[in-house]
């Protein structure tokens, strides 16, 4: 039997730890970025379309997956799944739910861990007095492993160490009194904050503090509609994609958390109300805050220039200085809660993350809660130090391409073909409307059997044949070129080939080559990492027919 | 700002504001299931338990 009788505390700590699964850095640094590159205002319509076919029927699909699950007594993907479809195969297609944890907490703890550190230097006043250049440079410098500003050797691999202790201690304490805890009081303070800094970001005016443009400069650049755009396929395969990333479906963190809930209770407004608390988070204060601030200090041109690379380096490199326009201490404070923010959206997501292998070994192997979160955050120290300890060979981006963009497309479609296909829409539906406390639109059963899986279908056939340059037209008319960022051609790392071709410095080209060993060496140790999951499940499997449990 | 931006903007805050507060609001205004349920907070509120047959 299986030694987990964990359950919720709350119907409202459920909800705020579900959202704060899916709030993550995401919303407020990845969201506006796609929504400047894709149009603008007009984003949010592919962008609100995408939740509503997509996101909501995955969430829905998700939470009475894991309900259903729960029911006999499976709390990770490898046997929810098993227990929804005859084949055997489909359990190792579970495995995704577990590696993804993994692999995507051993890089994101990482970036939790900057945030982390950076509230340390905001209430230091590290950034106080330096210019923009200087502040991007401590950036650098942090990630390469350079010198510690605090005197402490090595500072990032100590606060990435500090901040993968923190999470497996909180996970230790259980969902009640750990999971469930935090985000009863990191939900409420990420709102805080946000408004916060969403306020500052209404209201800037320039000739004050530096500012060269009105809050509105930036808000028109961010919302202005682009109409034309919106007849573009890349737009709307970057909205289903951000739709993806912001609700953290496809990862088995939602089937595990809502494993936890018993078979007469909802799901149905549980899944609407977490999920449209993140679109809140995403859309009113991420949309108000990185964006407005960068091109109110900065310009349009600028911004532009710089959100081509993300939002990442705005978030570290840009916005400390920016506060500091401010005053020395309102800079300090605004550092200080917009850090905060980020590692409270972060926190709550690597904990969800951490429960699914919680539950796989405390079901499967009787372990305890304490010995569980232990070993997940051993595992996860020892996955994460490649990349920190080789963060500018693209360690770090190569796992979040396959475990944290990848896998979660792979993942989502399966399941969904599971749930509406091989499970069945008449018993699936019954799951997802058993014991709702709102009346579930009908049109969803159909929206959820056919348009969802196509939708999906197109998202990963789209990633793996995308065009170059997102160019749809030129590659309907014949031209189809692969974009390097493609998935073949990432796996035949083309990019890296081209760029090695083109070097002629001797010190470029040996720099690309150890980049591309690290590559590939990531890619095998990934690859490791979900066999021997696969090899876990297989063993536990015949540990169950053994005992009579299948 | 321009028109077509402010028009955006408020429509799409307003609608996912709103829908967050409707959604909420419901959950914290539904009665809960009767005991056993899933959450450990309610477990001895009295007037929730199954009545003796």
């Amino acid at each position: 039997m299986s030694a987990n009788k964990e359950s919720w505390g709350s119907r409202v700590g459920l909800i705020l730890a579900m959202a704060g699964n899916a709030v993550g850095l995401g919303n407020f640094l990845r969201f506006p970025v796609q929504a400047v590159q894709n149009g603008g205002g007009a984003f949010i319509i592919p962008y609100l379309v995408c939740f509503l076919v997509m996101g909501i029927p995955l969430l829905w699909i998700e939470w009475s997956m894991g309900r259903f699950g729960g029911k006999f007594g499976h709390h990770s993907t490898p046997f929810i799944v098993d227990s929804m479809g005859k084949n055997r195969f489909w359990k190792y297609i579970g495995v995704f739910g577990l590696w993804t944890n993994i692999a995507v907490a051993a890089y994101y703890c990482y970036l939790e861990s900057w945030t982390l550190s950076y509230v340390f230097h905001s209430i230091l006043g590290t950034f106080s007095g330096l210019d923009q250049e200087a502040i991007s440079d401590f950036f650098a410098t942090y990630v390469s492993l350079g010198k510690s500003t605090l005197g402490i050797p090595y500072e990032p691999i100590v606060f990435y160490v500090i901040c993968l202790l923190l999470n497996t201690w909180i996970l230790s304490q259980g969902l009640a009194s750990g999971v469930e805890r935090v985000a009863k009081i990191g939900m409420p303070m990420l709102l805080l904050f946000g408004a916060f800094l969403a306020f500052k970001g209404f209201t800037i005016t320039a000739g004050e503090n530096g500012a060269i443009n009105d809050s509105s400069v930036g808000l028109n650049f961010l919302w202005t509609p682009n109409f034309d755009q919106l007849w573009s396929p890349s737009v709307w395969l970057a909205a289903a994609g951000q739709i993806f990333f912001t609700l953290s479906v496809g990862m088995g963190t939602v089937q595990c958390y809502a494993s936890y809930v018993r078979p007469k209770d909802d799901v149905a407004l549980n899944a609407m109300s977490a999920g449209w608390m993140n679109e809140f988070v995403e859309v009113v204060l991420g949309g108000a805050i990185l964006i407005p601030i960068s091109i109110g200090y900065l310009g349009i041109d600028r911004v532009t220039e710089m959100v081509q690379s993300g939002g990442l380096g705005l978030a570290f490199r840009t916005l400390p200085y920016l506060f500091y326009q401010w005053g020395d201490a309102l800079g300090a404070f605004s550092g200080v809660m917009w850090f905060g923010l980020l590692f409270f959206a972060g926190i709550t997501s690597s904990l969800a993350m951490g429960t699914p292998w919680i539950g796989f070994l405390q079901d499967e192997f009787n372990w305890n809660r304490k010995s569980a979160a232990w070993s997940f955050g051993l595992i996860v120290l020892i996955l994460g130090m490649p990349t920190v300890l080789f963060f500018r060979y693209g360690v770090f981006d190569e796992y979040d391409y396959w475990a944290g963009t990848v896998s979660l497309v792979v993942f989502a479609l399966l399941e969904t073909i599971l749930f509406a296909w091989v499970f069945g829409m008449k018993k699936g539906w019954r799951e997802i409307t058993s014991g709702a406390d709102i009346k579930v639109p009908g049109v969803y059963r159909f929206i959820i059997k056919f348009i969802t899986p196509v939708l999906l279908l197109w998202v990963f056939l789209g990633s793996v044949f995308t065009p170059k340059g997102g160019d749809w037209g030129a590659a309907f008319r014949g031209n189809w070129e692969l974009d390097n960022g493609s998935i073949i051609n990432k796996l035949k790392n083309s990019g890296l080939k081209e760029q090695i071709a083109a070097a002629t410095d001797p010190t470029v080209i040996e720099e690309l080559q150890n980049q591309m060993f690290f590559v590939n060496a990531s890619r095998i140790l990934l690859l490791t990492v979900w066999l021997t999951l696969a090899l876990l499940v297989y063993v536990a499997y015949k540990k169950r027919v053994r005992e009579g449990r299948i | 700002m321009n028109t077509s931006a402010l028009v955006i903007m408020l429509t799409t805050m307003t609608l996912v504001t709103g829908l967050m507060i409707f959604f909420f609001v419901k959950v914290i205004t539904t009665p809960p299931k009767p005991e056993p349920d899933s959450y450990l907070d309610n477990d001895d509120e009295a007037e929730r338990q199954v009545p003796n047959r």
